[in-house]
Protein backbone atom coordinates (compact mmCIF):
# COMPACT_ATOMS: atom_id res chain seq x y z
CA UNK A 1 0.00 0.00 0.00
CA UNK A 2 2.63 2.68 1.00
CA UNK A 3 4.70 1.73 -2.07
CA UNK A 4 1.70 2.03 -4.61
CA UNK A 5 0.90 5.02 -2.99
CA UNK A 6 4.39 6.44 -3.68
CA UNK A 7 4.03 5.28 -7.75
CA UNK A 8 0.92 7.67 -7.44
CA UNK A 9 2.59 10.65 -6.29
CA UNK A 10 5.73 10.27 -8.87
CA UNK A 11 3.75 11.45 -12.07
CA UNK A 12 1.75 13.90 -10.00
CA UNK A 13 4.99 15.82 -9.14
CA UNK A 14 6.38 15.73 -12.66
CA UNK A 15 2.68 17.48 -13.48
CA UNK A 16 2.63 20.35 -10.95
CA UNK A 17 6.01 21.61 -12.67
CA UNK A 18 5.28 20.80 -16.14
CA UNK A 19 1.15 21.35 -16.10
CA UNK A 20 1.33 24.75 -18.49
CA UNK A 21 0.76 22.84 -22.06
CA UNK A 22 -2.58 21.50 -22.32
CA UNK A 23 -1.22 18.58 -24.10
CA UNK A 24 0.83 17.73 -21.77
CA UNK A 25 -1.33 17.81 -19.12
CA UNK A 26 -3.93 15.65 -21.04
CA UNK A 27 -1.12 12.87 -21.33
CA UNK A 28 -0.32 13.46 -17.91
CA UNK A 29 -3.77 12.95 -16.42
CA UNK A 30 -4.43 10.29 -18.28
CA UNK A 31 -1.41 8.99 -16.84
CA UNK A 32 -2.70 9.36 -13.62
CA UNK A 33 -6.03 8.17 -14.09
CA UNK A 34 -4.79 4.92 -15.62
CA UNK A 35 -2.59 4.57 -12.38
CA UNK A 36 -5.82 5.40 -10.59
CA UNK A 37 -8.02 3.11 -11.60
CA UNK A 38 -5.35 0.78 -11.68
CA UNK A 39 -5.38 0.66 -8.15
CA UNK A 40 -8.85 1.07 -7.44
CA UNK A 41 -10.01 -2.09 -7.33
CA UNK A 42 -8.08 -2.51 -3.70
CA UNK A 43 -8.10 1.39 -2.97
CA UNK A 44 -10.80 3.08 -4.13
CA UNK A 45 -14.96 2.96 -3.70
CA UNK A 46 -16.19 5.59 -5.62
CA UNK A 47 -19.77 5.26 -3.82
CA UNK A 48 -17.78 5.27 -0.49
CA UNK A 49 -16.31 8.74 -1.66
CA UNK A 50 -19.07 10.02 -3.27
CA UNK A 51 -21.25 9.31 -0.02
CA UNK A 52 -18.46 10.98 1.94
CA UNK A 53 -18.55 13.78 -0.34
CA UNK A 54 -22.24 14.81 0.02
CA UNK A 55 -22.69 13.71 3.56
CA UNK A 56 -19.80 14.69 5.54
CA UNK A 57 -18.36 17.29 3.17
CA UNK A 58 -22.05 18.57 2.70
CA UNK A 59 -22.02 18.76 6.67
CA UNK A 60 -20.32 22.72 5.96
CA UNK A 61 -20.52 22.85 2.29
CA UNK A 62 -24.45 21.72 1.80
CA UNK A 63 -25.35 18.29 0.49
CA UNK A 64 -25.89 19.73 -3.21
CA UNK A 65 -22.32 21.44 -2.54
CA UNK A 66 -24.16 24.63 -2.92
CA UNK A 67 -22.02 25.95 0.12
CA UNK A 68 -23.17 26.44 3.87
CA UNK A 69 -20.65 27.92 6.39
CA UNK A 70 -17.79 26.45 4.04
CA UNK A 71 -18.05 27.72 0.58
CA UNK A 72 -19.29 26.50 -2.56
CA UNK A 73 -17.81 23.57 -4.29
CA UNK A 74 -19.93 23.19 -7.40
CA UNK A 75 -17.54 22.38 -10.54
CA UNK A 76 -18.30 25.83 -11.89
CA UNK A 77 -16.96 27.59 -9.07
CA UNK A 78 -13.87 25.40 -8.70
CA UNK A 79 -13.44 25.46 -12.18
CA UNK A 80 -9.86 27.65 -11.59
CA UNK A 81 -8.48 25.13 -8.98
CA UNK A 82 -6.24 22.38 -10.52
CA UNK A 83 -6.46 18.99 -9.06
CA UNK A 84 -3.44 19.29 -6.68
CA UNK A 85 -4.50 22.33 -5.12
CA UNK A 86 -7.86 20.78 -4.34
CA UNK A 87 -5.79 17.73 -3.11
CA UNK A 88 -3.63 19.63 -0.79
CA UNK A 89 -6.61 21.74 0.47
CA UNK A 90 -8.57 18.17 1.40
CA UNK A 91 -5.77 16.90 3.20
CA UNK A 92 -3.88 19.16 5.04
CA UNK A 93 -7.28 21.94 5.41
CA UNK A 94 -6.86 25.58 5.26
CA UNK A 95 -5.08 27.01 8.45
CA UNK A 96 -7.57 29.61 10.62
CA UNK A 97 -10.46 28.15 8.82
CA UNK A 98 -13.11 25.82 9.75
CA UNK A 99 -11.94 23.63 7.23
CA UNK A 100 -9.87 20.89 8.63
CA UNK A 101 -7.03 18.83 7.18
CA UNK A 102 -8.54 14.83 5.87
CA UNK A 103 -5.52 13.41 6.30
CA UNK A 104 -6.03 11.12 9.59
CA UNK A 105 -9.01 10.07 7.88
CA UNK A 106 -8.45 9.37 3.91
CA UNK A 107 -5.93 8.06 2.31
CA UNK A 108 -3.78 10.43 -0.83
CA UNK A 109 -5.32 8.73 -3.70
CA UNK A 110 -9.34 9.46 -1.67
CA UNK A 111 -7.81 12.85 -1.65
CA UNK A 112 -7.16 13.03 -5.72
CA UNK A 113 -10.03 11.18 -6.45
CA UNK A 114 -12.16 13.49 -4.37
CA UNK A 115 -10.61 16.86 -6.04
CA UNK A 116 -10.91 15.02 -9.60
CA UNK A 117 -14.72 14.61 -8.93
CA UNK A 118 -15.83 17.56 -7.53
CA UNK A 119 -14.36 19.08 -11.10
CA UNK A 120 -16.82 17.24 -12.96
CA UNK A 121 -19.92 18.48 -12.99
CA UNK A 122 -21.79 14.99 -12.15
CA UNK A 123 -20.36 15.74 -9.07
CA UNK A 124 -23.62 17.99 -8.37
CA UNK B 1 -86.00 12.30 -8.92
CA UNK B 2 -82.59 11.91 -10.04
CA UNK B 3 -82.09 15.50 -9.19
CA UNK B 4 -83.64 15.20 -5.88
CA UNK B 5 -81.56 12.37 -4.50
CA UNK B 6 -78.44 13.98 -5.92
CA UNK B 7 -79.79 16.98 -3.58
CA UNK B 8 -80.32 14.69 -0.55
CA UNK B 9 -77.51 13.33 -0.87
CA UNK B 10 -75.65 16.09 -1.10
CA UNK B 11 -77.38 17.36 2.16
CA UNK B 12 -76.30 14.36 4.02
CA UNK B 13 -73.03 14.78 2.87
CA UNK B 14 -73.10 18.43 4.57
CA UNK B 15 -74.62 16.98 7.82
CA UNK B 16 -72.74 13.87 7.78
CA UNK B 17 -68.88 16.37 7.72
CA UNK B 18 -68.94 17.90 10.70
CA UNK B 19 -70.06 14.78 13.01
CA UNK B 20 -68.01 12.79 11.37
CA UNK B 21 -64.62 14.84 12.24
CA UNK B 22 -66.08 15.20 15.61
CA UNK B 23 -65.90 11.21 16.20
CA UNK B 24 -62.43 11.25 14.41
CA UNK B 25 -60.45 14.39 15.78
CA UNK B 26 -56.83 14.10 15.18
CA UNK B 27 -54.85 14.69 18.52
CA UNK B 28 -51.48 15.98 17.60
CA UNK B 29 -49.65 16.06 20.90
CA UNK B 30 -47.27 13.26 20.52
CA UNK B 31 -46.84 13.40 16.75
CA UNK B 32 -43.88 14.31 15.04
CA UNK B 33 -41.77 15.15 11.99
CA UNK B 34 -38.63 13.33 10.77
CA UNK B 35 -36.37 15.13 7.91
CA UNK B 36 -35.50 12.80 4.96
CA UNK B 37 -32.87 14.94 4.01
CA UNK B 38 -32.07 13.60 0.67
CA UNK B 39 -35.29 13.29 -0.71
CA UNK B 40 -36.72 16.61 0.57
CA UNK B 41 -39.43 14.81 2.33
CA UNK B 42 -40.70 14.86 6.13
CA UNK B 43 -42.33 11.95 7.67
CA UNK B 44 -45.10 12.22 9.54
CA UNK B 45 -44.65 9.99 13.00
CA UNK B 46 -46.61 9.35 15.92
CA UNK B 47 -44.74 8.28 19.49
CA UNK B 48 -47.40 6.80 21.05
CA UNK B 49 -47.66 3.91 18.45
CA UNK B 50 -44.12 3.92 17.38
CA UNK B 51 -45.06 4.16 13.77
CA UNK B 52 -44.85 6.21 10.46
CA UNK B 53 -48.14 7.80 9.28
CA UNK B 54 -47.63 9.50 6.31
CA UNK B 55 -44.61 11.16 4.62
CA UNK B 56 -44.89 14.89 3.11
CA UNK B 57 -42.95 15.21 -0.17
CA UNK B 58 -41.97 18.93 -1.71
CA UNK B 59 -39.76 20.28 0.84
CA UNK B 60 -37.01 21.16 -1.29
CA UNK B 61 -33.16 20.95 -0.28
CA UNK B 62 -33.21 19.53 3.61
CA UNK B 63 -29.61 18.71 3.47
CA UNK B 64 -29.51 21.03 7.16
CA UNK B 65 -33.17 21.16 7.92
CA UNK B 66 -34.87 21.96 11.21
CA UNK B 67 -38.35 22.90 12.10
CA UNK B 68 -40.69 24.42 14.43
CA UNK B 69 -43.91 24.24 15.73
CA UNK B 70 -46.84 26.64 16.11
CA UNK B 71 -48.10 26.91 19.47
CA UNK B 72 -51.16 24.65 18.90
CA UNK B 73 -49.26 21.70 17.60
CA UNK B 74 -50.84 21.93 14.36
CA UNK B 75 -48.46 23.69 11.69
CA UNK B 76 -44.89 23.07 11.30
CA UNK B 77 -42.72 25.25 10.31
CA UNK B 78 -39.30 23.42 7.88
CA UNK B 79 -36.35 25.33 7.30
CA UNK B 80 -34.32 24.13 4.16
CA UNK B 81 -30.38 24.99 3.49
CA UNK B 82 -32.09 26.12 0.07
CA UNK B 83 -33.74 28.87 2.04
CA UNK B 84 -37.07 27.28 1.87
CA UNK B 85 -39.48 27.98 4.44
CA UNK B 86 -42.39 25.29 4.42
CA UNK B 87 -45.71 25.43 6.16
CA UNK B 88 -46.77 22.34 6.92
CA UNK B 89 -50.16 21.16 8.36
CA UNK B 90 -49.84 17.81 10.13
CA UNK B 91 -53.83 17.53 10.27
CA UNK B 92 -54.20 17.76 6.69
CA UNK B 93 -50.75 16.26 6.41
CA UNK B 94 -50.11 18.34 3.65
CA UNK B 95 -47.80 21.74 2.67
CA UNK B 96 -50.54 24.80 3.06
CA UNK B 97 -48.00 27.07 2.16
CA UNK B 98 -43.75 27.81 1.26
CA UNK B 99 -41.48 30.31 0.14
CA UNK B 100 -38.11 30.32 -0.66
CA UNK B 101 -36.88 33.36 1.18
CA UNK B 102 -32.95 33.36 0.87
CA UNK B 103 -30.43 31.76 -1.01
CA UNK B 104 -29.05 29.54 1.39
CA UNK B 105 -29.94 28.92 5.26
CA UNK B 106 -29.33 27.45 8.57
CA UNK B 107 -32.27 27.41 10.88
CA UNK B 108 -35.09 28.99 12.45
CA UNK B 109 -37.59 30.12 15.09
CA UNK B 110 -40.84 31.07 16.10
CA UNK B 111 -42.12 34.08 18.43
CA UNK B 112 -43.60 32.95 21.89
CA UNK B 113 -46.89 34.15 21.04
CA UNK B 114 -46.35 31.86 18.12
CA UNK B 115 -47.14 35.44 14.87
CA UNK B 116 -43.73 35.49 13.92
CA UNK B 117 -41.41 33.17 12.39
CA UNK B 118 -38.05 33.88 11.81
CA UNK B 119 -34.87 32.40 9.11
CA UNK B 120 -31.30 33.29 9.70
CA UNK B 121 -29.42 32.98 6.67
CA UNK B 122 -26.09 32.55 5.41
CA UNK B 123 -26.31 33.99 1.96
CA UNK B 124 -27.58 36.85 1.68
CA UNK B 125 -26.26 36.93 5.59
CA UNK B 126 -28.82 38.15 8.12
CA UNK B 127 -32.22 36.97 9.78
CA UNK B 128 -35.89 37.44 7.91
CA UNK B 129 -39.27 37.24 10.21
CA UNK B 130 -42.26 36.62 8.62
CA UNK B 131 -45.85 36.43 9.29
CA UNK B 132 -46.55 32.30 10.66
CA UNK B 133 -50.10 32.54 9.54
CA UNK B 134 -49.45 34.06 5.52
CA UNK B 135 -45.96 33.75 5.30
CA UNK B 136 -45.30 37.06 4.38
CA UNK B 137 -41.82 38.80 5.28
CA UNK B 138 -42.78 41.24 7.98
CA UNK B 139 -39.04 42.18 8.66
CA UNK B 140 -35.40 41.58 6.84
CA UNK B 141 -32.38 42.39 9.18
CA UNK B 142 -29.47 42.08 7.40
CA UNK B 143 -26.18 41.41 9.42
CA UNK B 144 -23.74 41.42 6.92
CA UNK B 145 -22.52 37.87 8.25
CA UNK B 146 -23.53 34.57 7.96
CA UNK B 147 -25.61 34.62 10.48
CA UNK B 148 -26.13 31.20 13.05
CA UNK B 149 -27.97 30.37 16.32
CA UNK B 150 -31.27 32.34 16.24
CA UNK B 151 -33.40 31.59 19.39
CA UNK B 152 -36.77 32.90 20.17
CA UNK B 153 -36.61 34.47 23.66
CA UNK B 154 -39.31 35.46 26.00
CA UNK B 155 -41.07 39.12 24.77
CA UNK B 156 -41.12 38.68 21.22
CA UNK B 157 -37.70 38.70 20.66
CA UNK B 158 -35.40 36.52 18.81
CA UNK B 159 -31.74 36.15 19.53
CA UNK B 160 -29.10 35.22 16.57
CA UNK B 161 -24.96 35.62 16.21
CA UNK B 162 -23.01 36.33 13.53
CA UNK B 163 -20.03 33.71 12.26
CA UNK B 164 -17.90 36.58 10.68
CA UNK B 165 -18.61 39.42 13.16
CA UNK B 166 -18.66 37.53 16.52
CA UNK B 167 -21.56 39.97 16.93
CA UNK B 168 -25.46 39.48 18.79
CA UNK B 169 -27.90 40.90 18.28
CA UNK B 170 -31.54 40.64 20.47
CA UNK B 171 -34.50 42.15 18.00
CA UNK B 172 -37.31 43.12 19.70
CA UNK B 173 -40.65 42.97 18.50
CA UNK B 174 -42.77 44.14 21.03
CA UNK B 175 -43.90 46.95 17.88
CA UNK B 176 -44.02 45.64 14.91
CA UNK B 177 -40.68 47.92 14.14
CA UNK B 178 -38.16 45.85 15.47
CA UNK B 179 -35.69 47.39 18.00
CA UNK B 180 -32.21 46.20 17.78
CA UNK B 181 -29.78 45.45 20.32
CA UNK B 182 -26.19 44.71 19.56
CA UNK B 183 -23.31 42.97 21.80
CA UNK B 184 -20.04 43.15 20.07
CA UNK B 185 -16.92 41.11 20.90
CA UNK B 186 -18.83 37.85 21.88
CA UNK B 187 -15.73 35.82 20.20
CA UNK B 188 -14.35 34.65 17.57
CA UNK B 189 -16.44 32.70 15.03
CA UNK B 190 -19.49 31.76 16.80
CA UNK B 191 -20.65 28.19 15.25
CA UNK B 192 -23.86 28.07 17.07
CA UNK B 193 -25.81 28.90 19.96
CA UNK B 194 -28.66 28.05 22.45
CA UNK B 195 -31.28 29.36 25.38
CA UNK B 196 -32.27 28.37 28.18
CA UNK B 197 -35.62 27.11 28.66
CA UNK B 198 -36.13 29.49 30.77
CA UNK B 199 -35.15 32.36 28.27
CA UNK B 200 -32.41 33.88 30.12
CA UNK B 201 -29.10 32.67 29.30
CA UNK B 202 -27.98 32.58 25.29
CA UNK B 203 -24.54 30.84 25.06
CA UNK B 204 -22.81 30.61 21.85
CA UNK B 205 -19.97 28.34 21.02
CA UNK B 206 -16.71 29.91 19.57
CA UNK B 207 -14.71 27.93 17.01
CA UNK B 208 -12.07 30.54 16.29
CA UNK B 209 -10.80 30.70 19.70
CA UNK B 210 -11.29 28.78 23.22
CA UNK B 211 -14.29 28.77 25.02
CA UNK B 212 -18.03 30.00 25.25
CA UNK B 213 -19.85 32.92 25.26
CA UNK B 214 -22.88 33.65 27.21
CA UNK B 215 -25.40 36.64 28.16
CA UNK B 216 -27.73 36.95 30.47
CA UNK B 217 -31.16 38.40 28.78
CA UNK B 218 -32.75 39.48 32.12
CA UNK B 219 -29.90 42.01 32.01
CA UNK B 220 -31.31 45.97 30.92
CA UNK B 221 -27.51 45.61 29.11
CA UNK B 222 -26.29 42.84 28.56
CA UNK B 223 -22.82 41.76 28.62
CA UNK B 224 -20.81 38.49 26.67
CA UNK B 225 -19.19 36.47 29.93
CA UNK B 226 -16.65 34.61 28.88
CA UNK B 227 -16.83 30.82 29.67
CA UNK B 228 -14.06 28.71 30.01
CA UNK B 229 -11.74 31.03 28.51
CA UNK B 230 -8.76 29.13 29.02
CA UNK B 231 -10.62 25.66 27.17
CA UNK B 232 -11.30 24.72 22.98
CA UNK B 233 -9.38 24.02 20.26
CA UNK B 234 -5.88 24.95 22.20
CA UNK B 235 -2.31 25.26 21.18
CA UNK B 236 -2.64 22.47 19.19
CA UNK B 237 -5.67 23.04 16.83
CA UNK B 238 -8.02 19.93 16.89
CA UNK B 239 -9.41 19.16 13.07
CA UNK B 240 -13.41 19.40 13.68
CA UNK B 241 -14.98 17.71 11.18
CA UNK B 242 -18.42 18.56 11.98
CA UNK B 243 -19.37 21.53 13.88
CA UNK B 244 -21.34 20.76 17.26
CA UNK B 245 -24.58 21.53 17.76
CA UNK B 246 -26.01 23.62 20.44
CA UNK B 247 -29.40 23.00 21.35
CA UNK B 248 -31.51 23.87 24.09
CA UNK B 249 -31.48 20.28 25.84
CA UNK B 250 -28.70 21.36 27.96
CA UNK B 251 -29.95 21.54 31.67
CA UNK B 252 -29.11 18.82 34.12
CA UNK B 253 -30.01 19.73 37.70
CA UNK B 254 -27.55 22.36 38.10
CA UNK B 255 -25.43 22.07 35.52
CA UNK B 256 -25.21 22.38 31.51
CA UNK B 257 -23.34 20.08 29.56
CA UNK B 258 -21.95 20.94 26.52
CA UNK B 259 -20.52 19.18 23.17
CA UNK B 260 -16.00 20.67 23.42
CA UNK B 261 -15.05 21.78 20.18
CA UNK B 262 -12.75 19.29 18.57
CA UNK B 263 -11.78 17.22 22.01
CA UNK B 264 -13.52 14.37 22.56
CA UNK B 265 -15.31 15.90 25.59
CA UNK B 266 -18.51 17.20 26.85
CA UNK B 267 -17.76 19.84 29.66
CA UNK B 268 -20.18 20.57 32.52
CA UNK B 269 -20.54 23.88 33.36
CA UNK B 270 -22.64 25.43 36.72
CA UNK B 271 -25.62 27.03 36.02
CA UNK B 272 -25.31 30.00 38.17
CA UNK B 273 -22.15 30.73 38.19
CA UNK B 274 -21.11 29.68 34.39
CA UNK B 275 -17.67 28.28 36.00
CA UNK B 276 -16.59 24.49 34.99
CA UNK B 277 -17.22 21.99 36.66
CA UNK B 278 -16.15 19.07 35.46
CA UNK B 279 -15.23 17.04 31.84
CA UNK B 280 -16.23 13.85 30.37
CA UNK B 281 -13.90 11.85 27.70
CA UNK B 282 -16.50 10.63 24.91
CA UNK B 283 -15.48 8.26 22.42
CA UNK B 284 -15.45 10.75 20.02
CA UNK B 285 -15.77 14.39 19.16
CA UNK B 286 -19.22 14.94 20.19
CA UNK B 287 -21.77 16.33 18.17
CA UNK B 288 -24.86 16.53 20.14
CA UNK B 289 -25.07 16.15 23.80
CA UNK B 290 -28.62 16.12 24.57
CA UNK B 291 -30.17 16.24 28.38
CA UNK B 292 -33.18 13.46 28.65
CA UNK B 293 -35.97 15.88 29.73
CA UNK B 294 -35.51 14.98 33.29
CA UNK B 295 -31.79 15.69 33.44
CA UNK B 296 -30.51 12.68 35.15
CA UNK B 297 -28.89 11.28 31.09
CA UNK B 298 -26.61 12.69 28.47
CA UNK B 299 -26.44 11.23 25.05
CA UNK B 300 -24.08 11.87 22.92
CA UNK B 301 -23.58 11.29 19.15
CA UNK B 302 -20.00 11.80 17.42
CA UNK B 303 -18.75 13.46 14.48
CA UNK B 304 -17.71 11.16 11.29
CA UNK B 305 -15.73 8.55 11.36
CA UNK B 306 -16.83 7.72 14.75
CA UNK B 307 -20.80 8.55 14.07
CA UNK B 308 -21.53 4.92 14.50
CA UNK B 309 -21.96 5.07 18.20
CA UNK B 310 -24.19 6.66 21.38
CA UNK B 311 -22.95 6.98 24.52
CA UNK B 312 -24.67 7.58 27.66
CA UNK B 313 -23.59 9.48 30.29
CA UNK B 314 -24.92 9.57 34.05
CA UNK B 315 -25.05 13.04 34.63
CA UNK B 316 -24.74 12.64 38.42
CA UNK B 317 -21.43 10.79 38.02
CA UNK B 318 -20.53 12.15 34.82
CA UNK B 319 -19.38 8.74 34.12
CA UNK B 320 -20.38 6.97 30.69
CA UNK B 321 -22.74 3.99 31.57
CA UNK B 322 -23.68 2.92 28.41
CA UNK B 323 -22.48 2.90 24.63
CA UNK B 324 -24.01 1.31 21.68
CA UNK B 325 -23.51 1.47 18.23
CA UNK B 326 -26.98 2.11 16.30
CA UNK B 327 -25.89 1.51 12.75
CA UNK B 328 -23.98 4.33 10.45
CA UNK B 329 -24.55 7.76 10.84
CA UNK B 330 -25.95 8.40 14.17
CA UNK B 331 -27.50 12.00 12.88
CA UNK B 332 -30.11 13.03 15.69
CA UNK B 333 -31.65 12.29 18.79
CA UNK B 334 -35.12 13.52 20.63
CA UNK B 335 -36.66 12.19 23.27
CA UNK B 336 -40.47 11.43 24.22
CA UNK B 337 -41.55 14.81 26.29
CA UNK B 338 -40.89 12.94 29.52
CA UNK B 339 -37.67 11.00 28.33
CA UNK B 340 -38.79 7.23 28.42
CA UNK B 341 -37.69 6.85 25.24
CA UNK B 342 -35.69 8.27 23.20
CA UNK B 343 -36.08 8.20 18.90
CA UNK B 344 -32.54 8.35 16.98
CA UNK B 345 -31.87 8.72 13.80
CA UNK B 346 -29.39 6.74 11.43
CA UNK B 347 -29.42 7.98 8.40
CA UNK B 348 -27.55 4.92 6.42
CA UNK B 349 -29.18 2.33 8.17
CA UNK B 350 -32.39 3.99 6.30
CA UNK B 351 -34.44 3.96 10.24
CA UNK B 352 -35.62 5.72 12.87
CA UNK B 353 -34.83 3.72 16.17
CA UNK B 354 -36.28 3.57 19.72
CA UNK B 355 -34.89 2.56 22.58
CA UNK B 356 -36.24 2.97 26.50
CA UNK B 357 -33.78 4.99 28.13
CA UNK B 358 -34.22 3.17 31.20
CA UNK B 359 -33.67 -0.39 30.21
CA UNK B 360 -31.73 0.94 26.80
CA UNK B 361 -33.63 -2.14 24.91
CA UNK B 362 -34.61 -0.99 21.19
CA UNK B 363 -37.87 -1.24 21.08
CA UNK B 364 -39.03 -0.46 17.18
CA UNK B 365 -37.18 0.53 13.60
CA UNK B 366 -38.79 2.57 11.44
CA UNK B 367 -38.07 3.03 7.86
CA UNK B 368 -36.97 6.41 6.93
CA UNK B 369 -35.12 8.07 3.49
CA UNK B 370 -32.04 9.27 4.97
CA UNK B 371 -33.19 10.44 8.39
CA UNK B 372 -31.68 13.55 10.12
CA UNK B 373 -33.69 16.17 12.61
CA UNK B 374 -36.56 14.55 14.26
CA UNK B 375 -39.03 16.78 16.14
CA UNK B 376 -41.93 16.14 18.04
CA UNK B 377 -44.69 18.32 18.43
CA UNK B 378 -44.08 18.98 22.13
CA UNK B 379 -41.17 21.66 21.59
CA UNK B 380 -44.05 23.85 20.54
CA UNK B 381 -44.06 24.96 24.27
CA UNK B 382 -40.67 25.45 24.95
CA UNK B 383 -38.76 28.25 24.43
CA UNK B 384 -35.83 27.82 22.05
CA UNK B 385 -36.73 25.04 20.31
Amino acid sequence: MARLAQQERTPLSVRTTEGSGWAARAVLTTTVLVATSALAADVIDPNALKRLVHQDCGSCHGLSLKGGLGPDLRSDTLQHYNPEILTGVILDGIPDTAMPPWRPLISEEEAEWIARYLLQPEAQ
Amino acid sequence: MKQLILGLAATLMMTMAPIESKAEPTATGDLGLVIERASGSVLLVDQSERAALARIEGLGDLSHASLVYSPDQRFAYVFGRDGGLTKVDIVTRQIVNRVVQAGNAIGGAISDDGQLVAVSNYEPGGVRVFDADTLEMVADIPTGSKTIGLVDAPGRRFVFTMWDTGETWIADFTDNTPQITKIRDMGKNPYDALITANGRTYITGLFGEDGLTALDLWSHTPEPIRVLPDYGRGQQEMPVYKMPHLEGWALTGREFVLPAVGHPQVLWIDADTLSETGRTQTHGQPVFAMARPDGRQVWVNFAHPLNDTIQVIDSVSKEIIHEFKPGPAVLHMEFTPRGHEVWISVRDAGKVMIYDTQTFEKLREIEADSPSGIFFTARAHRTGL
